[in-house]
Parts: structure tokens; C-alpha cells; sequence
């Protein structure tokens, strides 16, 4: 089976790199511009991996965050978010929030590719263990 | 108010002796002038009697006194109002 | 032998010099000038001498003659109150100039909460008991020329003659009086006429009299020496005072010299200068003791030489008379003359003042029931009742002294007087003292002391069968022997002086006292008895107030133009809205401010009435629940302790509030600093972002197809014209808020502007827009910088092409023009911005639509600024349909100063 991450980014380029890398890995990336339905969205796919982009139109990545921890189906879904604030306030708010990784923009491609397998490598070999 | 320090300068502490004096020269006045002669013998009473040139000198001169003594108070508070101002609430019982 | 004509026309020659003397200083004191002479202690001492009336000049030989030295009691007692000046006068006269006091009546009724019912009695107490002493001093003045006329007209005649220079003396007094003893209302003005002219007098009475005592001496006994043996050898040789009426009588004069209504009148209301007081403590003794030094000496060589039966009381006439010394005799009728003249004027004026005050004002006031606001010049009518007064007064002692026939010995009417006046010394007393003295305590003692002394002083001096029937003085009021009027509770035996005074004087106080203990006070009599007893503690703390706000500026204004005079009313108010801070000449009604009012009024029409009329405007209550706490606080010491602590609380909670607002603006600046860090920081990166993936997607990876390559390129390549313009339009802003950018003021036609606007905005693509204009309408000559105005015009095109949601989108640019502005609307047919987005799209970085993510939010804001930098603004304008931007710009461009520092 494709790994699946849902990516909600309204920079349709940096959204259209990162379906590039990531889909060279073999992942399936689905791409939501709007925050606002976000949660929705993540909870009906329960995808493999969450990428979230803080500023974002409809809602902030920290609702989003938020809503998907309230969540306890998705209490261990692995989310990684990214921002382009660099401000060190965002980045204690989002790991209280229960982030699992936080990057700043802008990140180098082997960064953003290795924080994905960092996430997603133990879960999947459990899941396909499970399996 | 009276004022709770308890040393003053000389300079008002001898202002405010000046105005003790002031208030206490009306009183000497009134024991004079007031009580002394109520004691002198007089025409309707038997004995010694007192001539009124006597009684005359007696007054007059306690008021001569009398007035000397304002007027020399008064220069004093004068004198100490120029060095220091007017004189108020310091001396007010 | 001086004819009576002589007489009459040096009488007259004199007169008309007092009022030579009496008219230039007060046209002196109008000019301000003069003050050296006018405001001097001396003349201050000088006409406390109106104490020395024709009683003293003519009576007191009269009553040494007859009772030796007693005669001196009346002048010990106003020495001692004037050595003795620092404990009741310095009071007194503090209190007068700080409450403005017009009379004694004033004083007394304002201590005992304004209360016009003891101003009334005291007035009525004052009348009556002064009325026999003005009648003395024309009884005085008739007896003196009755000596010069007897000697060359026949007896019958002499009686004639009495009454009708009685009759034209009083008149020539009423007339002196009425000229300069009601010039000006305001007594704060003083009367410098009159008290100049009584100082003259004061002059003349004492030369008068030390002349006739120095020829006494010297010219007819023959030395000092001589003299003291001529007076123990005379019949008065012992002293033969009783102890008792020696006490008595220095009490009762001590205490008339305090409360003789005209006392009263030149101590404190004419008082200019406090330090005029205490100069006046030796003075003033000084002038006693020398107008009575020379009358025992005359007493004892009237009664050698003068045949047995001749008046005593004209000794300084007949003496020198008797010797041929008819110009001596002259000098000494002279001052005779001016001890009374001077006594009458004063002693009238100080009388008219409380009657006009204290019973026709509020009369009037009451009767006229129009209130204080109704149209007409109050002033002239205190003026009015005033004169009337004054009329009134002198024809009641005209009238007295007709009735009396001029009997009496002198001294006795003047006891009378004093004992009478004499009432008043405990409530005063009691009032500068004693907080805890009521006005019922004041009402009662004060009935209690006039009715004593009118029952055994006053009604028993016109002898039995005079006014009370003789059967009253052997078997008592009604029969009771414990109501005799020389011998209450059946203690006979006493002096009827002292009796009088005695039981008068402890019974009013003790009545007083008594009352007042089981009384209670009004707040406002609580307030003012606070205010005098601490005078020297609190002379400025706070006073009876109003609450003013139901009292409209201009009723006041309207009320005290008519008791002050317009130009000094309007100055009054000016000066106190100057205070205020207001820039009208109004001034707010405020408790101070209406505070200050009622006391200029009181200095023209009395502290009752002030408070009565101000009351009739203000409405309602005369006390504020501040003042009423105040009250309930026992000590005004603590009051205004706490009053200057509360100041001082005040001024700190005042500090910290601006502290915390600094410090809140100074936390707001700071995350308004981060908030604008961390947009600048997003809008850099983000473009960063989409770069750097790119170019190591293309650095590194290997086998892209060749569209690949070339989108990404382009991504990358229109990311960095991103990142440019956002670099470009930040430093656009930065220069415009810090105002280091030139505008170059050029003449361009607004339609040119709006041409190129257009093309540009459109040559740029992203999205078909049409624009609709009126190319006439746009047609408008402007100074102003071209370049910048277009930029914001683009800008404003630009967002219409990227956000108007309607199908075919369609601008409407609509210029009007409004007096010296042009103001060009753009509207579009798309939904508009959304109510709660409206206030937030001229703010850095404010973007409605981040889906449309060409630019970083910044263009709205400059073009704000540089709106506002060409002297116009930019608005949004809510429409039914969709919204509008309206650049509102003056023709002739005056470019405006940079905005204050910027928060971010």
C-alpha cells in the first residue's frame, strides 16, 4: 500500500515542491489549501503523515492542530508542521500542542525527507507488523 | 498646630518667648488694674483712705508701663517678622 | 464773648473742611493713590478713637466731678482689650477679613449658621441700645451751644435755639453720612472718606482737650504740684470707688469696646492691615491715657471755681469760658463737636449697614417675591435701604433725645449703652471660641441678657413712674418681690450698675451656655463654628458650600451684576473662569466658585442674605454631602490633614494610571514590533521556501524531463520578482513613514493620472477588468506629485482586477469635486470587503485572500501613506452593492508631515 500524507499548504509552489519530493518517495500526497476543513478531512483519510502549514486561510495550523489532538483516534498521528514565522513562541506553543516535528521555512530538501522517514519509518513497520 | 520639634533655633525660640509675653501682659494688666484697687480702702469704709492723687499716680504709671512694654513687644515682633515673616499658626496656642 | 454766629460759622467752617478732607481721600482711594496715609496704622488708631465720644469729652469731667476716679474705668477697659489685643481682636479681625464680615450682626449671624433671625436681633438689640447715645451726642452738641447762647440771648430763647441746632446737626450728620458713608456698596472698598474724617476729628478732640487740661494746670493752679494738692484737697480727694463697681464698670466697657456696633465698624470691617492691630495695642492705650489724663485736674478746678449748681458736664466750656479764654473755649467746643460728629457718623453707618443688611434686604427679598433673578438693580436698592437706614437712625435719636427733654447726666446714658451693647460680648465670645456653641444657645442667651438689661437698666433710668410704674421697683414684675428691677431674687442692696451688669451679662451667658450644651448645631452652623474658632488654622480650608450644579452661571451672573456692578461682577467671573481654565468667561457653578461668590456678596449685602439670595438660584440644599462629612468629622484639623492626604493619594493613583498606560502602550508598541517581525519574517521566507526546494530539486536531481525544468525555473524566477517587490515596497514604506521620501509638486491633469494608472494596472495581466470613467468629469488641474498618485491609483486598479468576484468584473472610477477638494471614487461591482475586514485593510500586511498570493499586503498602506503625505486621505465606503475607495486630495497639494513615529 502508498504511504499517505495530507499536506495543507496554501503556497501553491512550495505545496507543488513538496508533492514532488515526496511523491519520488513513493507517497501519495493529497493537498488541501484551506484550513478550514482540514480536520475533517484528516480524520475521514486517516493518513500516514500530516504536514501543516501555520498561516493559512479558513484556520490556523494550530486549530487544526489542535482539533486533530483533541481527537484520541488520532492521538499518535505523526504531524509535522512547518511555519515560516521562525519565531521561537510558535515553536513552544505548537510542541505543547503535541507537534511531533516543527520546522521553519526554509528547510533543504534532505531535511524535509529525512524529518518525514524520522516520523513515519517505526509506525509503518508496526502497522505492516500488525498486519 | 503646635509644632512638634523639640528644639527650635534660637532666633524662633525667642520669637515665640516674645509672643508669650505677649499674651501674658494683658493679664499683669488686668491684675493691676482690675483686682489691686478693688482693695483700696475707700471713702464709705472706716480707716486709712487712699488720696486720689496716690490713685491717680498708681494708675497712670501702670499704664505708662503698660504701654511701654506693648510698644517694645511690639518692636521686637517687628524685627523678628522682617528676619523670618509674618507670624502664624507657630505661636498659636 | 464768642457770638453764637462765630460759633455757628466756625462750626460751619469745620465741617465743610471734614468734608473737603473726607472727599479727597476717597477720590485718593479711587486712584489707588495715597495709600500711605489712607491704609496707615495711624490713622487706623486715630479713628478707633470714635470710642471717645462727646460722653467721654464733656461726660467724664461731669462724671469725675461727681465720682473721682471711676471715670477711668471706661478707658482701663479698652486698654486692656488692646494690650490684651492678641487674644479676642486678632480673632476678630482675622475672622472679619476672611468671612468678609460687614457688622457685628454678620459676624454673629454667619458663625451661627447664616441664621438672619439673630442678625435681626442683634440689629433691633444694637438700635435700641445705641439710639440714646446718638441722642446723648446731640444732647451733648445742644448743651454746648445752649453755654455760648445763653450768655447773649434770654433763657427762653436757649431752648429754641437747642432744638433747632439739635435738629440741623442731625441733619448736617444724616447728610454726612449718607455722602460718604454709602458711596460704594462694597465695603471692602472701604470708607476711607469717613474714617479719614474721623481720624481728623480724633486729632481735634484730643488737642481740644489736652489745651484746656494744660490751662488748667499751668494757667490756673499754677503747676503739677499745685495741682496734685488742689485735687486731694477737693471734694472727690479720697478714692471713693466701690470695688465692685470698679470691676463692673472696666468689664462692661471692656466688653462694649468689642461690641459697639461702630467699634466693630472701624476695628475690623475698615480694617486694612492685620499688623495695623497690634500697632494699635500700644497707640491706642496711649491716646486713652492722654485724653484722660487732664480730666481730673479739670473735674477738680470746675468744682473751685464754678459756682455751686452749674453743670459739671460742661466744665471744658465753662472753665475756660469763666477765665476769658473764649478761643480756648472755642477749640474745646470744636471738640466737643467732633466727639460727637465722629460718634454719630460711625455709629450710624455701622447701624444702617445691619438694618439695610439684616431686615430691609430680606424684607424686600420677601415681599418683592420675584426672587434674586428678576430684572431691576438690587444694588441700588441695598443703597436705598441703606440711606433710609441711616435716616432712620439719626431721626430715632433726634426723636430720643426730643422726648428724653435732655435730662440725664451724660455718664448714666452711656452706661446704659454699654451695658446694653455689652449683651452681645458672649455669643460672640462663645461663637470665636467655642465650636460647640449653638445659635438656639445664642438666640437664648442673648433674649435673656437684652431682657434683663431693658428691665433693670434701661426702663429704670427714666426714674419711677417713667416707664415702669413705681409700684414694679418697690413690689416687683407682677407682684413678685424676686422681680425687682434693682433687686432680682430679692437680693437687694447692690449698685444698680452692677446689678444690671451682672445679672445680665452671667444670666446671658450662662443661658448661653446652657442651651448650646443641649442643643444641636445645623451642619452649616457645625461648618462655620469649625471655620471661626480655627480661623488661624484652616482660614482656607473648606467653607459652607452649594451644590451648584442645579444653578445656571448666568442666573448668578444676572443676580450679582445687580449687587456688585456690572464691570465688577463680570471681572469676578472672568477671573474665576480664568481659574478654572475655561476659555468663555463663564465659569462652571462650582462649589468653590459659588463659594467665593456668596462671600464677595456678603461683603455688600451681609452673610444672610448672600446665602439667601444665592440660595434662591441655586435651589435646595445649602450643604453638599462632601461638607456634610466634613462636619461629621469633630476636627477640622484632621480634615484638612486628611483632605491634603487624600490630594496626595489622589495624585499617586493618578501616577500609576499613567504609569500603566505608558507601560501598556509600551507592551502594545512591543507586540505590535513582533507581530510586524513575524509577517516580515513569513513574507520573506515563504518565496525563500518555494526557491530554495527548487533550485535543489534542479541541483540535485537528475533526469528531469525538460518541462521540468523549465517550470521550475520560472517558479523560482517569479518567486525572486516576489521577494523583490516585497523588498521593494517595504523600503517604499519605511521611507514614507519616516518622511525622508521627496514629493516633487508638479501640474498634472487628473485625467492624465488616472490614464496611466489604468494602462499600467492592466499591462500587468492577472485578470480582465473593465473601467468605465467619465473622461469630462476627470478633466481637473492638480499640484500635487504625479508619480506617487498614480502609484496609488494602480495599486487600487490592481486590487479591483485581483479581488472583485463579480462575473465580468467592471471599475467605475467617478471624480467630484468639493470646494477646494477633488475626490475620485472607485467602485466595482464585486461583493466588497467584508464589514469586520473594513478598519483592518489600510494595516501592513492585511490580506483578504491569501489564495491570491501576489503580493505581501503592504499596498493599501502606502497608499495611505502617501495620501496622506500629499495632504488628502484614503477611505473605504460601504455601498448596497460592493464597496468603494474614495481618495479625497486638495487641488493644491500641501504636503503633509510625516505621520508620528510609527509603531512598527
Amino acid at each position: 500500500m502508498s504511504k499517505h500524507v495530507v499536506l495543507v499548504e496554501d503556497e501553491t509552489n512550495i505545496a507543488e515542491a513538496i508533492r514532488f519530493l515526496l511523491g519520488r518517495e513513493g507517497w501519495r500526497v493529497e493537498t488541501l489549501a484551506n484550513g478550514g476543513n482540514a480536520a475533517e478531512v484528516i480524520r475521514a483519510a486517516m493518513p500516514d503523515l500530516v504536514m501543516l502549514d501555520v498561516m493559512l486561510p479558513g484556520k490556523t495550523g494550530f486549530e487544526i492542530l489542535a482539533e486533530l489532538r483533541s481527537d484520541a483516534a488520532l492521538s499518535d498521528l505523526p504531524i509535522l508542521m512547518l511555519t515560516a514565522r521562525g519565531q521561537n513562541r510558535d515553536r513552544e506553543m505548537a510542541e505543547q500542542a503535541g507537534v511531533s516535528r516543527f520546522m521553519t521555512k526554509p528547510f533543504s530538501n534532505d531535511e524535509i525527507l529525512t524529518a518525514v522517514r524520522e516520523l513515519t519509518d517505526g509506525r509503518l513497520d508496526k502497522a505492516q507488523s500488525d498486519a | 498646630m503646635p509644632d512638634t520639634r523639640l528644639f527650635l533655633e534660637r532666633h524662633s525660640y525667642r520669637r515665640r518667648r516674645i509672643m508669650d509675653a505677649v499674651r501674658m501682659l494683658p493679664l499683669l494688666c488686668t491684675l493691676l488694674w482690675l483686682v489691686l484697687p478693688t482693695m483700696w480702702p475707700n471713702t464709705a469704709e472706716e480707716g486709712a483712705q487712699t488720696a486720689l492723687s496716690v490713685a491717680i499716680w498708681y494708675l497712670f504709671v501702670v499704664w505708662i508701663l503698660a504701654i511701654t512694654a506693648s510698644f517694645a513687644l511690639w518692636r521686637r515682633v517687628r524685627h523678628h517678622d522682617e528676619a523670618d515673616g509674618p507670624l502664624e499658626e507657630a505661636t498659636d496656642g | 464773648m464768642v457770638t453764637l454766629n462765630q460759633l455757628i460759622a466756625v462750626c460751619l467752617v469745620y465741617v465743610a473742611g471734614l468734608f473737603v478732607v473726607a472727599f479727597l481721600a476717597e477720590r485718593a482711594a479711587l486712584r489707588g493713590k495715597g495709600s500711605w496715609l489712607l491704609r496707615s496704622p495711624l490713622v487706623y488708631t486715630l479713628s478707633l478713637s470714635i470710642y471717645c465720644t462727646a460722653w467721654t469729652f464733656y461726660g467724664a469731667v461731669g462724671y469725675a466731678a461727681r465720682s473721682g476716679l471711676e471715670y477711668i474705668t471706661i478707658y482701663l477697659g479698652p486698654s486692656l482689650v488692646m494690650i490684651g489685643w492678641w487674644w479676642v481682636l486678632r480673632r476678630l479681625v482675622r475672622i472679619g477679613r476672611t468671612q468678609r464680615v460687614t457688622s457685628l450682626a454678620d459676624l454673629v449671624s454667619a458663625r451661627f449658621g447664616k441664621s438672619n433671625l439673630l442678625a435681626v436681633m442683634i440689629t433691633i438689640m444694637a438700635v435700641v441700645g445705641v439710639t440714646p447715645y446718638i441722642a446723648l451726642q446731640l444732647q451733648s452738641v445742644t448743651l454746648s451751644v445752649s453755654i455760648f447762647a445763653s450768655a447773649e440771648t434770654g433763657l427762653g430763647e436757649v431752648a429754641q435755639t437747642n432744638d433747632t441746632a439739635a435738629f440741623w446737626v442731625a441733619a448736617g450728620l444724616a447728610v454726612f453720612t449718607v455722602l460718604f458713608g454709602t458711596r460704594n456698596l462694597n465695603v471692602n472698598e472701604r470708607h476711607h472718606g469717613v474714617v479719614i474724617a474721623v481720624a481728623v476729628e480724633a486729632v481735634v478732640k484730643l488737642i481740644a482737650l489736652l489745651a484746656v487740661g494744660a490751662f488748667v494746670v499751668w494757667g490756673i493752679a499754677g503747676g503739677v504740684a499745685e495741682t496734685v494738692a488742689r485735687i486731694d484737697a477737693s471734694p472727690i480727694g479720697t478714692w471713693q470707688t466701690s470695688g465692685s463697681r470698679w470691676t463692673a464698670l472696666i468689664v462692661v466697657s471692656a466688653a462694649a469696646f468689642v461690641c459697639l456696633p461702630r467699634m466693630f465698624q472701624v476695628m475690623v470691617v475698615e480694617n486694612d492691615d492685620e499688623r495695623h492691630l497690634q500697632i494699635a495695642s500700644w497707640a491706642f492705650p496711649l491716646y486713652l491715657m492722654a485724653i484722660s489724663l487732664f480730666v481730673v485736674p479739670i473735674a477738680v478746678i470746675g468744682l473751685e471755681l464754678m459756682p455751686a449748681g452749674s453743670n459739671p458736664d460742661l466744665y471744658v466750656l465753662t472753665v475756660p469760658l469763666s477765665q476769658g479764654q473764649n478761643g480756648l473755649a472755642m477749640l474745646a467746643f470744636l471738640g466737643g463737636f467732633s466727639s460727637a460728629t465722629s460718634m454719630v457718623i460711625v455709629a450710624t453707618l455701622a447701624l444702617s449697614t445691619m438694618m439695610s443688611n439684616h431686615i430691609v434686604m430680606p424684607l424686600w427679598l420677601q415681599l418683592s417675591n420675584t426672587g434674586a433673578q428678576q430684572s431691576g438693580d438690587v444694588r441700588g436698592v441695598v443703597i436705598r435701604a441703606r440711606r433710609l437706614s441711616i435716616l432712620m437712625i439719626i431721626t430715632l435719636g433726634y426723636l430720643y433725645y426730643r422726648a428724653s427733654g435732655g435730662s440725664g447726666a451724660l455718664a448714666a446714658i452711656g452706661l446704659i449703652s454699654f451695658g446694653g451693647v455689652a449683651q452681645f460680648l458672649p455669643a460672640l465670645l462663645g461663637g470665636i471660641f467655642w465650636r460647640g456653641s449653638t445659635r438656639t444657645g445664642a438666640i437664648a442667651g442673648l433674649s435673656i441678657g437684652f431682657v434683663i438689661w431693658m428691665f433693670t437698666m434701661l426702663l429704670p433710668s427714666f426714674g419711677p413712674d417713667g416707664a415702669l410704674p413705681a409700684v414694679i421697683f418697690t413690689d416687683g414684675l407682677f407682684g413678685w418681690s424676686a422681680l425687682r428691677p434693682e433687686a432680682l431674687f430679692g437680693i437687694a442692696g447692690i449698685d444698680p450698675t452692677v446689678h444690671a451688669v451682672w445679672w445680665s451679662l452671667s444670666l446671658n451667658a450662662l443661658v448661653f451656655f446652657v442651651v448650646s450644651i443641649f442643643s444641636f448645631p445645623t451642619p452649616l452652623e457645625r461648618l462655620q463654628g469649625a471655620q471661626f474658632v480655627n480661623v488661624f488654622n484652616t482660614s482656607r480650608g473648606p467653607a459652607g458650600g452649594w451644590v451648584a450644579s442645579e444653578g445656571g452661571a448666568e442666573d448668578l451672573m444676572v443676580m450679582s451684576q445687580r449687587i456688585l456692578g456690572a464691570t465688577e461682577a463680570q471681572s469676578f467671573f472672568a477671573q474665576h473662569a480664568e481659574r478654572q481654565g475655561r476659555s468663555s468667561s463663564t465659569p462652571l457653578p462650582t462649589s468653590e466658585f459659588v463659594q467665593a461668590l456668596e462671600r464677595e456678596l456678603a461683603a455688600s449685602v451681609g452673610a444672610a442674605t448672600a446665602s439667601a439670595m444665592i440660595g434662591q438660584i441655586i435651589g435646595g440644599q445649602a450643604i453638599s454631602v462632601q461638607d456634610l462629612m466634613a462636619v461629621a468629622d469633630e476636627s477640622a484639623q484632621i480634615l484638612e490633614y486628611s483632605s491634603q492626604l487624600e490630594v496626595k493619594s489622589r495624585e499617586l493613583t493618578e501616577t500609576a494610571q499613567e504609569l500603566g498606560h505608558a507601560n501598556k502602550k509600551l507592551t502594545q508598541l512591543s507586540h505590535q514590533k513582533d507581530d510586524f517581525l513575524s509577517q516580515i519574517s513569513h513574507e520573506l521566507r515563504t518565496p525563500m521556501t518555494s526557491i530554495r526546494a527548487f533550485s535543489e530539486i534542479l541541483r540535485d536531481i537528475e533526469g528531469l524531463s525538460e518541462a521540468e525544468q523549465k517550470r521550475y525555473a520560472s517558479i523560482i524566477h517569479s518567486e525572486t520578482i516576489r521577494l523583490t517587490r516585497l523588498l521593494d515596497d517595504l523600503l517604499d514604506l519605511s521611507v514614507l513613514e519616516n518622511g525622508r521620501v521627496s514629493l516633487n509638486a508638479q501640474r498634472v491633469n487628473l485625467h492624465d493620472v488616472i490614464e496611466r494608472a489604468v494602462i499600467t494596472a492592466q499591462a500587468s495581466g492577472g485578470g480582465s477588468l473593465k473601467v468605465e470613467r467619465s473622461p469630462q468629469g476627470e478633466d481637473i488641474a492638480l499640484l500635487t506629485d504625479g508619480d506617487r498618485l498614480a502609484q496609488v491609483f494602480i495599486n487600487i486598479v490592481t486590487n479591483a482586477m485581483k479581488y472583485c468576484d463579480a462575473e465580468a468584473a467592471v471599475l467605475t472610477i467617478a471624480v467630484r469635486q468639493q470646494e477646494d477638494e477633488v475626490i475620485i471614487g472607485f467602485s466595482d461591482n464585486g461583493s466588497g470587503i467584508p464589514p469586520d475586514a473594513q478598519n483592518l485593510i489600510f494595516e501592513k500586511f492585511a490580506r483578504l485572500n491569501k489564495s491570491e498570493a501576489s503580493g505581501a499586503g503592504l499596498g493599501l498602506a502606502i497608499c495611505r501613506e502617501i495620501i496622506a503625505r500629499l495632504g488628502g486621505d484614503i477611505s473605504y465606503v460601504e455601498q448596497t452593492h460592493g464597496g468603494r475607495f474614495d481618495v479625497r486630495l486638495p487641488r493644491t497639494a500641501t504636503f503633509a508631515k510625516p505621520r508620528q513615529a510609527h509603531s512598527a
